[in-house]
């Protein structure tokens, strides 16, 4: 009996690719369907020369063996329109869905600072924030877990080429929940998010910078210690996850600057606003799949 | 150069991209005196926001003294001619603060993005062509970064989305008036005709008057400027003096221009902190191709890890910033200070 648990991908473009390949590796996930919607994708080619079922009829097309195929967790690495649709289709036939666009209609998950509680929560849909929120939430709890923050502000800069059609067509969405991000699970009491495109080349490796404004005088020696064992848990799904400089102390501000490279699975490394999603995405699923296989959670339908 | 007869819109930007020079310190009553005087002046078109456009107040680019909200209203509601527009920047603003700014009573709105990035300009340039009349203009910022080909292609996407003006953005004061003229000759005669085509000039290289004079003569028929230059960097085209070469070359304006050089004589200069002109490090922004408003993070980083200003400038300048990346100043200047051994 195999030991990993069976998930599905839905989306077959360079996220959805870059997740598969992470996943091919993983000890607790076992990736069987790619789900697409264009017969020609290269992706759906690809994930069938893996050895994936593929569809090019949506999730519609996997749903009338998605329970046979003993599919528990779905992947949807789609669009923001059609995701709700999507997860509740698969929700129905009782897998839990990661949902790695924008929708955000289950609750946020950052994996170094909230996962346990999504997966004791046992929610049957959780949503991985943005790429920006992925990189620097992490960090605006590193600081609140230590003192009260007052505000949270956070700067991606991204290379041209890792900003897809669906971030350029909504670029709101990303500044919106990223901030609301930064307030529900990065704990500060309001948040602020800003993206900078850069069209550099070569492209640039992703940079994120973090604010926080503390409300009384930062513990310097307790906020460092705290900011970077954080980044050290990071760095467990995300090698490429680096402190350029700071935590710099000015008055109440504390400053965090940093590098984001991709393993380079698929996806180049200079994109590491993109490979965090997919391995934050895939951290989730792992620790979903523990609690399976322990005993501990049974998805139902919903 | 002959423009004799051609009609010219002057855009005033003192309580824009002034707002960098102040440090986004100008307050509400400053503003409401300065845009009543250029009112009177008959400038046409002012623009009023955090000097990094609707949304900008943050610890990246600054507090501002008052909200946009704050800005907006109490400028708008004593505007007898003049009209008001605001900046926004995708991935800084939303359209959340497009529809504050419409309620405010702006006329305008200008959507911003750097010169290759128009294609995140649509969901905001979509939404305000569904407010009827408002005047909606797309902006391509460090237009001097791409050749004039790569420019117009940027400058249709915005005209597509709906922008029924496009401008020519030379944010880091590094263009040369062929360089002004290349771009917009072509975009005039790639560009449907009843699009207008706009300028906004830094006067780092001091060429904000050769550059719009340029600009004019090539089809633009509107100009961005500042009374007595308050903007980034060198600041921006001295719109008083704009107005007087006007008057001389025969370009209608519809400024009164003595009128226009008090308001920058009396109310303008006296607010600014430090002289606004081409100093040494607003002339390496020009020379280096930087961002205006980088001028002072530069300068403070610069003061704070001992290092030189334009040692901080030049670099950004290498790498290829744009605008909005001013946390990478600080970032920037610490690596220096590290190999340089001031830390």
């Amino acid at each position: 009996m195999s030991n990993k648990i069976k998930a599905a991908i839905i989306g077959p473009g360079n996220i959805g690719t870059d997740l598969l390949i992470k996943a091919l590796r993983s000890d607790f996930i076992e990736p069987v369907w790619m789900v697409g919607v264009e017969p020609e994708s290269p992706g759906l080619a690809r994930a069938a020369e893996l050895g994936l079922k593929t569809t090019a009829d949506g999730v519609d097309g996997m749903l009338p063996t998605m329970i046979d195929d003993g599919v528990q967790i779905c992947f949807d690495a789609t669009s923001a329109y059609v995701h709700a649709e999507n997860s509740r289709k698969v929700n129905a036939l009782g897998a839990v869905m990661i949902d790695l666009t924008p929708a955000a209609i289950g609750p946020f998950c950052v994996p170094t600072v909230n996962l346990a509680e999504a997966v004791a929560a046992k929610a049957m849909n959780v949503n991985m924030v943005t790429c920006g929120g992925q990189a620097t939430i992490p960090l605006v709890a590193a600081v609140s877990r230590v003192q009260a923050v007052e505000y949270g502000e956070i700067v991606a800069t991204v290379s041209s080429k890792s900003a897809g059609p669906g971030t350029r067509k909504n670029i709101d969405e990303f500044t919106r929940t990223t901030a609301a991000g930064i307030e529900r699970v990065g704990g500060a009491k309001s948040g602020k998010a800003i993206i900078v495109i850069n069209p550099a080349e070569p492209p640039l490796i992703m940079r994120d910078t973090v604010h926080c404004l503390t409300v009384d005088t930062p513990d310097e020696a307790a906020i460092t210690a705290s900011v970077l064992a954080m980044i050290k848990e990071v760095q467990q799904y995300v090698p490429g996850y680096k402190l350029k400089n700071g935590p710099v102390f000015d008055g109440k501000r504390v400053s965090i600057y940093m590098e984001v490279a991709g393993l380079g699975d698929f996806l180049p490394t200079y994109a590491g606003n993109l490979d965090i999603m997919t391995a934050a995405g895939l951290r989730t699923a792992e620790m979903y799949a523990q609690e399976i296989l322990a005993g501990n959670f049974t998805p139902v339908a919903t | 150069m002959d423009l004799t007869g051609k009609k010219v819109t002057v855009h005033d930007m003192c309580l824009r991209d002034g707002m960098h020079p102040k440090r986004h310190q100008i307050s509400v009553e400053q503003m409401v005196s300065i845009a009543r005087g250029m009112d009177e002046a008959g400038i046409p078109l002012i623009e009023v926001t955090h000097g990094d456009g609707l949304g900008g107040a943050s610890v990246n680019y600054g507090f501002p003294a008052a909200s946009d909200e704050e800005y907006l209203t109490a400028v708008c509601r004593e505007m007898k001619n003049t009209k008001v527009s605001a900046l926004l920047l995708p991935g800084i603003g939303t359209v959340d603060h497009l529809k504050m700014a419409v309620d405010c009573g702006i006329s305008t709105i200008r959507v911003a993005t750097h010169c290759t990035e128009a294609d995140v300009s649509e969901q905001h340039i979509t939404m305000a062509t569904s407010y009827a009349g408002l005047d909606t203009v797309g902006f391509l910022m460090m237009a001097h970064m791409i050749e004039p080909d790569e420019l117009v292609t940027q400058l249709k996407l915005m005209e597509g989305y709906g922008a029924n003006c496009v401008y020519i953005t030379d944010s880091a004061g590094y263009m040369l008036p062929d360089d002004v003229s290349a771009r917009v000759a072509l975009a005039r005669a790639e560009l449907k005709p009843e699009t207008e085509i706009g300028f906004h000039g830094h006067h780092n290289m001091a060429m904000g008057i050769a550059n719009s004079l340029a600009a004019v003569e090539a089809g633009a028929s509107r100009i961005d400027g500042s009374l007595a230059g308050l903007g980034a960097g060198a600041g921006n085209t001295p719109l008083e003096v704009f107005i007087a070469v006007c008057e001389r070359m025969g370009v209608y304006t519809g400024v009164d221009l003595f009128k226009a050089m008090d308001v920058a004589e009396d109310l303008v200069v006296p607010m600014m902190d430090h002289m606004v002109r081409v100093d040494r490090d607003a002339l390496t922004l020009g020379y280096a191709g930087v961002y205006s408003s980088f001028l002072l993070f530069a300068k403070r980083s610069a003061e704070k890890y001992q290092l030189s200003s334009r040692d901080i400038l030049v670099e950004l300048g290498r790498r290829r910033t744009v605008g909005g990346q001013e946390d990478m100043i600080e970032d920037l200047a610490l690596d220096m200070a590290r190999e340089r051994g001031t830390i």
